[in-house]
């Protein structure tokens, strides 16, 4: 890496805020495991992130102390609940900027949260806010580097509703391709819904440009935030999106918790998704009415220990800090993607340069299946993912089966970038 | 867990020199196998002549153990009688199944007792079955075509 003189009066590197990952890692349980002989190296975290302590004990206090349902006791462990899980979503609310905690709906993932939007359409009724209302002649716009998530729902509501799909197109360099947007994005169109930071490629998208064009021509907007609430810093206000899907899992969270946000007045117009217990208003045998927002789409009993564990994970994202995260990656991608560029016959996918994208990094390796790639690298503790990342579109476009990617978090480090490059050394010695 | 009870020798030599490999004329069906965890997968023909497995031909893309397995079900499927290519197939599903512990039979399997380290790794159990799964899938359908007597015992097995 070149060191670049930054102008006097410019924000300077050493004002940036910083993270010390050597330290961070303390707090992490499972990263002093070692696996088939070696220290593991975990650079899976665009999977799942590993967990800090204080979330594991959040969630077992919870569960030896204070464990009851939600929303319908009035005794003290209801009660304490009941705060525990409303407490929560206050917390992912401020996390990402919302201006009501009621905007924040837990789900049981990010694809839940991305399904109770896409069924809120097939949902709608003749008297649904036109909005949600969808039929032959209208337009769905989605991506082509889009997680299975956020493609099977909106191809499923188009099936059933007679709605067209469409989808921008993705460049050779692994960013959205945005020169036909006045065409995909036109006054057909109902809702645009993209990834904010891609989980194959790492690219970082644009969000202006397609937020604005969509505003122009009335469509909604949904930003699938999966990969981009866990690394950065999230300002709704920023980003100007109707719709926010992200998961718990991946931001040092736990499993069984997503999270989708909606604009106040849109969620109080929009038709539930799943119908059941804490979502209604009334019932009688012929009819239902429903709750207002967030529990008209929290059907059943939500996920309270995995709130409780999200509420920690959020406040320990906050005491390292989003900006000081997203930093560390930036310059953890920068040497990286330095260090990948050293071993021959390796293809990046995505973004060459640490401009633009986030710290997930996918290549091939000298026609070496990312299957074996995996397997060695296992074999000496780097924990990769392979296959097509539930982005089998985005492996077609780039005409390959199946990639490997290696992802950071706030723990990675450069040695961990150091045995991964090692390892692919290994690898081409065993399939060479 | 030790690479090379996985990448033995044998696999390696036949991800590399892949035997049969390339569809061919004729044959009485051809099926289309993924693995939809990886998206590796296979395009398998089978030819019968009588009670003969005539040939298996194959093409597609996926990892060395996937590829190594579908060289060898070609070295040991290829030319036998129905019924033993079954033996066969039925063989190697146990071995896959048993994870490490079945002790393959090396008159049976021939090479493909290669793979009983494959069955020790659960990950890659699928990627080693999928030439086999679209080979009696094959199978079966070109027998449907030729004798309706060989389908139900296809089924049955």
């Amino acid at each position: 890496m070149t060191a670049i003189q930054i102008p006097q009066g410019m924000p300077q590197y050493e004002e940036m805020p910083r993270l010390d990952p050597y330290t961070l890692r303390a707090d992490f349980p499972i990263l002093s495991r070692e696996i088939n002989g070696h220290p593991m190296v975990y650079l899976d975290s665009a999977n799942t992130a590993q967990k800090p302590r204080v979330v594991i004990d959040a969630m077992r206090e919870h569960l030896e102390r204070h464990n009851a349902n939600v929303a319908r006791s009035v005794h003290t462990l209801g009660t304490e609940a009941t705060d525990a899980y409303e407490g929560a979503r206050a917390k992912v609310a401020a996390f990402i900027g919302a201006a009501d905690p009621d905007e924040v709906i837990f789900t049981k993932n990010a694809t839940e949260a991305i399904n109770t939007v896409a069924y809120a359409f097939a949902n709608a009724g003749p008297d649904t806010d036109p909005r949600f209302r969808l039929g032959p002649g209208d337009e769905v716009v989605v991506s082509e580097m889009e997680h299975h998530s956020n493609i099977v729902p909106w191809q499923l509501l188009c099936e059933r509703t007679g709605a067209t799909l469409r989808w921008f197109g993705v460049t050779d360099a692994g960013r959205l391709k945005l020169d036909d947007l006045d065409d995909l994005v036109n006054p057909r169109t109902k809702i645009v819904a993209y990834t904010a930071v891609s989980n194959v490629l790492g690219t970082v998208n644009p969000t202006s440009a397609i937020t604005a064009r969509a505003r122009e021509v009335g469509a909604l907007v949904l930003l699938d935030a999966s990969q981009a609430v866990p690394h950065r810093p999230t300002d709704l206000a920023d980003l100007n999106a109707d719709f926010l899907a992200f998961t718990g899992h991946k931001m040092c969270g736990p499993t069984g918790i997503g999270v989708l946000w909606g604009r106040g007045e849109l969620l109080a117009a929009m038709p539930p998704f799943l119908g059941g217990g804490s979502m209604i208003e009334s019932v009688t045998m012929e009819r239902t009415t429903f709750a207002a927002p967030p529990a008209r789409f929290e059907a059943g009993t939500p996920p309270i220990t995995e709130a409780v564990g999200l509420a920690a994970a959020v406040d320990y994202l906050t005491g390292v800090g989003m900006e000081a995260v997203s930093w560390h990656e930036k310059e953890l991608t920068v040497y990286a993607l330095d260090a990948l560029a050293t071993v021959p016959g390796l293809r990046l996918y995505g973004p060459a340069m640490a401009v633009g994208r986030g710290g997930t990094l996918a290549f091939s390796l000298d026609g070496i299946h990312p299957h074996d790639v995996g397997q060695v690298l296992d074999s000496l503790g780097v924990q990769v993912r392979v296959g097509h990342h539930c982005a089998r579109p985005l492996m077609l476009r780039f005409g390959v089966p199946a990639m490997t990617r290696a992802s950071f978090h706030l723990y990675s480090t450069n040695e961990e970038v150091d045995a991964l490059v090692r390892g692919l050394g290994q690898v081409r010695k065993v399939f060479g | 867990m030790q690479l090379d009870t996985l990448y033995q020798e044998i696999i390696l030599d036949h991800y590399k020199h892949p035997q049969g490999k390339g569809l061919r004329e004729p044959y009485g069906a051809q099926v289309h196998h993924v693995n939809p965890t990886c998206g590796d997968e296979i395009t398998l023909r089978v030819a019968l002549d009588g009670g003969r497995v005539a040939d298996v031909s194959y093409d597609g893309q996926g990892c060395s153990i996937s590829q190594a397995s579908a060289s060898i079900l070609h070295e040991l499927c290829a030319g036998r009688a129905v019924p033993e290519a079954f033996a066969v197939h039925e063989a190697f599903v146990a071995l896959m199944s048993g994870r490490g512990r079945v002790e393959p039979d090396e008159d049976v399997l021939g090479d493909a007792v290669a793979f009983a380290g494959v069955a020790r790794y659960p990950a890659r159990v699928k990627c080693a079955l999928l030439s086999w799964m679209a080979f009696k899938d094959a199978a079966v359908r070109a027998a449907a075509e030729s004798t309706p007597m060989l389908t139900e015992e296809g089924k049955a097995t």
